[in-house]
């Protein structure tokens, strides 16, 4: 079994490289509007079958779809957020959190509509697993960790260095100072429910290259996207990527131990063991 | 048609013992259950696996269905309780997650996502269909009844007093000598054992139960129940649960008038009115339809 152990850590790796995409996308949003916004869940499910739209409907490549899966993805996490919750955030993050319970059921419900319940798979080219030593990995696979890396590239570059990016950051750090100097809170929450969201989006595609999806796809990511984003301190974006790596390299090393459905059980574990030990997470709450 | 109609009634009342559950959690102490699909699979697990493979009588699963979901509900509270709601909505989320997991993977305990079938009822082989339903809404109804009155007492003993000033303000509580930390495990674990005894009369009452019967959807049901009755409102919970399964029910007629969509898509717009109707309750009336009213103990004895 042990010989098995770097298998395991690569695939950790690219899992968790993936995970930290729609991670970030949840967490960001924490930092900025407050709330844990549930939703994510269906977000994810709206840029998997935005993306499948793309890529097999419309024959588009993996990356195109991709891009096509944040645009919707943001789109709908914008909207949705503009009409549903953002009126009831003078309520409270709890009741905010209820209401993105119901979202979830609402976008997922009419995926459900147009496209059923049957699983669906995106069109990709099949190809054989490149052998390193003793350690396999599908040419996909390394596509998507690329991919991951990237996108994750991206955002800090956009964090460190744009004023949109700084913005989004005073407003997570201190909203009153930030108000003070004349951000405009309002439109950094629009950037972050779009941007976040479509990071979500991406997420959920990301994670349907691998397997097929259906209406529930993103249901499945919530706990090791929560887990992820406890484990590095919620609102911590550098921490959703370290929560992620975590998270990730776990579940596939539970390999070892659990059987395999109890992947998922992991990131569960990983909340209680973390809330346990260091409530505010590896890298506490700082947004950055 | 009068059994169907017993029978709806049996299910609204199941909805209003969970209502009634997370009206003592949210409503009355102001914490977040997401994970309300967990409880209430857990109490019908527990009671169904006690008296199919344990042998023993229903009253003894249903305190047990109470009592493992008071223990899975207070050590949840417990850990979370140093830090923000927000944690709490993510570890209850988890944690029914976790159940449904468990419940579809453990096969030689739970019989995987097959479910269990034939969870004993009360005398359901000595009785007609009919009959059974009208017993089951019977018992149902004195469960409902009872934990109602229950839940209605504390809200207004000093117990129910302490928990609303928490839930308001946990620091001028604590200020004024609560042990606040105490009362929210003891609410938590309270409206918890209410969950799931509700779980376990929906076992003994179906005689079927399988993982994806607890979907994260039935949480929303009753969050939709509880705020259109009135968060904090006993009765309104009552009222809000009976309504939502009126709706539900009702929804089942107007499908029969529609040939156009298909069985899922119709499914699927139900499921898109619950999730609009909730928020939509939320935004126009945050205090429900029945506002919670605090009990005042001096209005109470001038009246005297």
């Amino acid at each position: 079994m042990l010989d098995l152990l770097p298998q395991f850590l690569v695939n950790g790796i690219i899992t968790g490289a993936l995970l930290a995409i729609p991670t970030i996308g949840f967490t960001a949003i924490f930092a900025v509007l407050r709330f844990p916004n549930f939703a994510v869940a269906s977000h994810a499910t709206v840029g998997a079958f935005a993306g499948l739209v793309a890529n097999v409907y419309w024959g588009l490549p993996a990356v195109p779809s991709l891009a096509f899966a944040f645009l919707i993805a943001g789109i709908v996490g914008l909207v949705s957020d503009e009409i549903a919750l953002k009126p009831l955030r003078k309520h409270g993050a709890l009741t905010t959190a209820i209401a993105s319970i119901a979202l979830t059921i609402v976008l997922e419900n009419i995926i459900r509509f147009f496209f059923g319940n049957e699983l669906r798979g995106y069109d990709l080219p099949l190809v054989r697993d490149t052998r390193f030593g003793d350690v396999r990995v599908n040419p996909q696979q390394l596509e998507n960790l690329a991919l991951a890396v990237v996108i994750m590239v991206l955002v800090f570059t956009a964090l460190k260095y744009t004023r949109m990016g700084k913005a989004m950051r005073a407003v997570a750090d201190n909203p009153g100072l930030a108000d003070l100097k004349g951000i405009d809170a309002a439109l950094v929450g629009r950037v972050v429910a779009f941007a976040g969201m479509g990071l979500v989006g991406i997420g959920g595609m990301l994670f349907g290259l691998g397997t097929s999806i259906d209406p529930l796809t993103g249901f499945r990511f919530i706990l090791p996207i929560f887990a992820a984003a406890v484990v590095g301190g919620l609102g911590s974006i550098p921490g959703a990527v370290l929560g992620a790596m975590i998270v990730g390299v776990g579940e596939e090393m539970s390999a070892l131990v659990l059987e395999p459905a109890y992947k998922s059980a992991v990131g569960f574990l990983a909340i209680v063991l973390v809330l346990t030990f260091r409530p505010s997470g590896l890298l506490g709450e700082r947004a950055y | 048609m009068l059994s169907w109609l017993f029978s709806v009634a049996t299910f609204a009342g199941i909805y209003a013992l969970l209502a009634l559950g997370i009206n003592v959690i949210w409503g009355m102490g102001g914490m977040i259950n997401l994970g309300m699909a967990g409880f209430f699979a857990l109490g019908a697990y527990a009671s169904a696996l006690a008296t199919t493979s344990g042998g023993l009588p229903i009253p003894i699963g249903l305190a047990l269905a109470a009592g493992l979901a008071a223990l899975a509900g207070g050590l949840l509270c417990r850990l979370t309780l140093r830090l923000r709601g927000d944690y709490l909505a993510i570890v209850t989320l988890g944690f029914s997650e976790l159940v449904r997991l468990v419940a579809a993977n453990e096969i030689w305990l739970t019989n995987g996502s097959d479910g269990i079938s034939g969870v004993p009822g009360p005398w359901r082989s000595e009785l007609t269909p009919f009959r059974f339903n009208v017993l089951s809404f019977a018992l149902v109804a004195a469960a409902v009844v009872v934990i109602w009155a229950l839940t209605e007492r504390l809200r207004r003993a000093p117990w129910g007093r302490a928990l609303r000033a928490i839930r308001d303000d946990d620091t001028a509580a604590a200020v004024a000598g609560k042990p606040i930390r105490r009362f929210k495990i003891q609410a938590f674990a309270l409206g918890a054992a209410i969950l799931g005894l509700a779980g376990a009369f929906y076992g003994h009452y179906t005689s079927y139960i399988a993982p994806d019967i607890f979907r994260p959807l039935i949480t929303i049901y009753i969050f939709l129940a509880l705020t259109a009755g009135g968060t904090g409102n006993t009765t309104g919970a009552i009222v809000g649960a009976v309504a939502v399964v009126l709706v539900l029910e009702g929804s089942r007629f107007l499908e029969g008038w529609t040939s156009v969509l298909g069985g899922v898509q119709k499914a699927a717009l139900r499921e898109v009115f619950i999730g609009v109707a909730l928020i939509a309750i939320m935004q126009l009336r945050p205090l429900g339809l029945l506002p919670e009213k605090s009990p005042g103990p001096f209005l109470k004895r001038k009246s005297r």
